[in-house]
């Protein structure tokens, strides 16, 4: 704030300063509300939300163990690797169906005819409606959450490619066949890379939703997942388990996240948008 | 068989018309056109005259409704690299390199990778971007943008080159530049040029012909052959005279229009 005066007595600090700047802003408010949150609870006698010390304890039982010497303890690594497992997985069948679905449904009028109202109607159904019918079909358990997961990255996959393909530059494809490349060559040397960056935020977005949909996808009756001991600590009224899965799944999909836009700066170096 | 005789594109009795909201537009009307192997012809007229429909039918990119568009005396089809095109918003493809989009039509066209290569060397040191070869587009100027677009036409092989206000958007300094570049290599290599303008001075400065076009319907109105010698100085009495000569016929279509 008062950066001014410094400049000129001490320019390196300056510098230190301004590269901190924005990590300092961005604890500033979570900061905050773990004082806030602290003062609210710390001390109480009958709080359901315990402190913020309490959750830190049970993170690190939970990570190391040695604290609790109970049923969570040194069990973060098994959780965090199941819905890592089923996140990428779900996400991974769901890019193998989306992406060659959306390029076909936004590229030849009769896939798009025959499947997009149907996708269009199946669309607002939200995930946590499927639960039922996905117990139904695939059973209690593992395979039931990799269908939700599935289902959550679907269609932001699905979307965004069929956007993609369809807004290509018109001009693009008269650049292509008056330089001699024609029929479907257009495709993989025209439609595939002008889509690109479409695809790619679909991809995102559909990761991103993968992980939102995990808790859902691991309340199939699955014993491993951060979703799943969420759901059992709710149950054993163990709160501040119940935090601990939530600021795992908020770190590993940031995490997550992080390194999808990092290939997706790389590879599209090109668009103006992304670079 | 390519003959020296024969005109490299013709178009005879050309009508394009348009359907628009329920309206139907005459975009072109009965067209006569003739351009010899190695001509630089200069379309020039306002907007509406139907130029740039002109030569998308040259290009291929529309069929006319009427009459028939030639080449070598064969009827023009489709696109196809032997007609390159140069858009005036440069067309180029934005996740490919200088090099990349130079080598998109012999790579697409399946050439050799050897072959691609030494060919891209080549036009890029054409139009002088050896220091840009590896940039994308959006890293370019417009100027250098659409030298790019030029090579990547002469790269594939193009015998004409149909360029659609290739210059409009560019600044007056890089215009001029390219301007004379363009003259260059057309002189260097032997090229066909038709080239689409509003502006009457680049038309003459370019031009061995000038086809002067007029709108409602968009028709041929009249052809102008420009006998000055090359190189052309825009401030010489006999380039004043024409450029007087060419306002007036552009100018009485727009009276005529208005009564």
């Amino acid at each position: 704030m008062t950066a001014a005066p410094a400049v000129a007595t001490a320019p390196q600090s300056v510098a230190f300063f301004s590269r901190l700047r924005n990590p300092l802003l961005a604890v500033l408010f979570p900061g905050a509300v773990l004082v806030i949150w602290h003062f609210a609870t710390y001390g109480q006698k009958f709080t359901l939300i315990p402190p913020p010390s309490d959750v830190g304890v049970a993170l690190w039982d939970l990570a190391f163990g040695g604290i609790n010497d109970d049923a969570y303890s040194r069990t973060l690594h098994i959780h965090l690797l199941a819905s890592l497992s089923r996140v990428y997985g779900g996400f991974a069948i769901a890019l193998a169906v989306a992406l060659p679905l959306g390029l076909l449904i936004g590229r030849i009028a009769l896939v798009r005819q025959v499947l997009d109202p149907t996708l269009q109607v199946l669309r607002p159904i939200p995930v946590t409606a499927w639960l039922p019918l996905a117990m139904i079909m695939f059973g209690l358990g593992p395979r039931s959450a990799f269908f939700l997961v599935c289902l959550g990255a679907f269609y932001p996959i699905l979307i965004n490619t069929i956007f993609g393909v369809r807004t290509v530059d018109a001009r693009l494809f008269e650049a292509a066949s008056m330089l001699g490349c024609t029929g479907t060559a257009q495709f993989f040397r025209v439609v595939l890379p002008a889509s690109l960056p479409a695809i790619f935020t679909g991809l995102r977005l559909g990761l991103g939703f993968a992980w939102v949909v995990i808790v859902v996808g691991e309340m199939t009756g699955v014993q491993t997942g951060l979703g799943a001991i969420i759901m059992e600590a709710r149950q054993l009224s163990r709160t501040e388990i119940v935090i601990c899965g939530m600021i795992v799944i908020g770190v590993a999909g940031f995490i997550s996240d992080r390194l999808v836009m990092l290939i997706g700066k790389r590879l599209l170096r090109w668009s103006p948008n992304f670079a | 068989m390519p003959d020296t005789a024969n005109p490299i594109v013709e178009l005879l009795g050309v009508s394009k018309q348009f359907e628009l909201q329920g309206q139907r537009i005459d975009a072109l009307r009965d067209a006569h056109l003739r351009v010899k192997k190695g001509e630089f012809v200069c379309l020039i007229g306002a907007s509406g005259c139907g130029k740039s429909t002109l030569l998308r039918i040259v290009a291929g990119f529309e069929a006319p409704t009427r009459g028939k568009a030639l080449m070598w005396s064969m009827p023009i089809t489709g696109p196809g690299p032997e007609r390159g095109m140069v858009f005036q918003d440069y067309g180029l493809f934005p996740w490919l390199t200088v090099r990349g989009n130079i080598g998109f039509g012999p790579a697409a066209r399946g050439r050799p990778a050897a072959e691609v290569r030494d060919t891209v060397e080549r036009f890029i040191t054409l139009v002088g971007l050896q220091r840009f070869a590896d940039a994308y587009p959006h890293q370019l100027s417009g100027g250098m943008k659409q030298r790019v677009a030029i090579a990547r036409v002469l790269a594939n092989d193009a015998e004409i080159v149909l360029m659609d206000e290739p210059f409009g958007a560019l600044d007056a300094m890089t215009r001029e530049r390219l301007q004379d570049e363009l003259l260059e290599i057309w002189q260097r290599t032997g090229l066909t040029v038709l080239f689409v303008t509003h502006s009457i001075e680049e038309a003459i400065f370019l031009g061995d012909r000038i086809v002067v076009m007029s709108p409602g319907p968009g028709r041929i109105e009249t052809e102008i052959a420009v006998e000055l010698p090359r190189p052309r100085a825009v401030v010489a009495a006999d380039f004043n005279d024409l450029r007087r000569d060419l306002s007036q016929r552009l100018h009485s279509h727009h009276s005529r229009k208005a009564a």
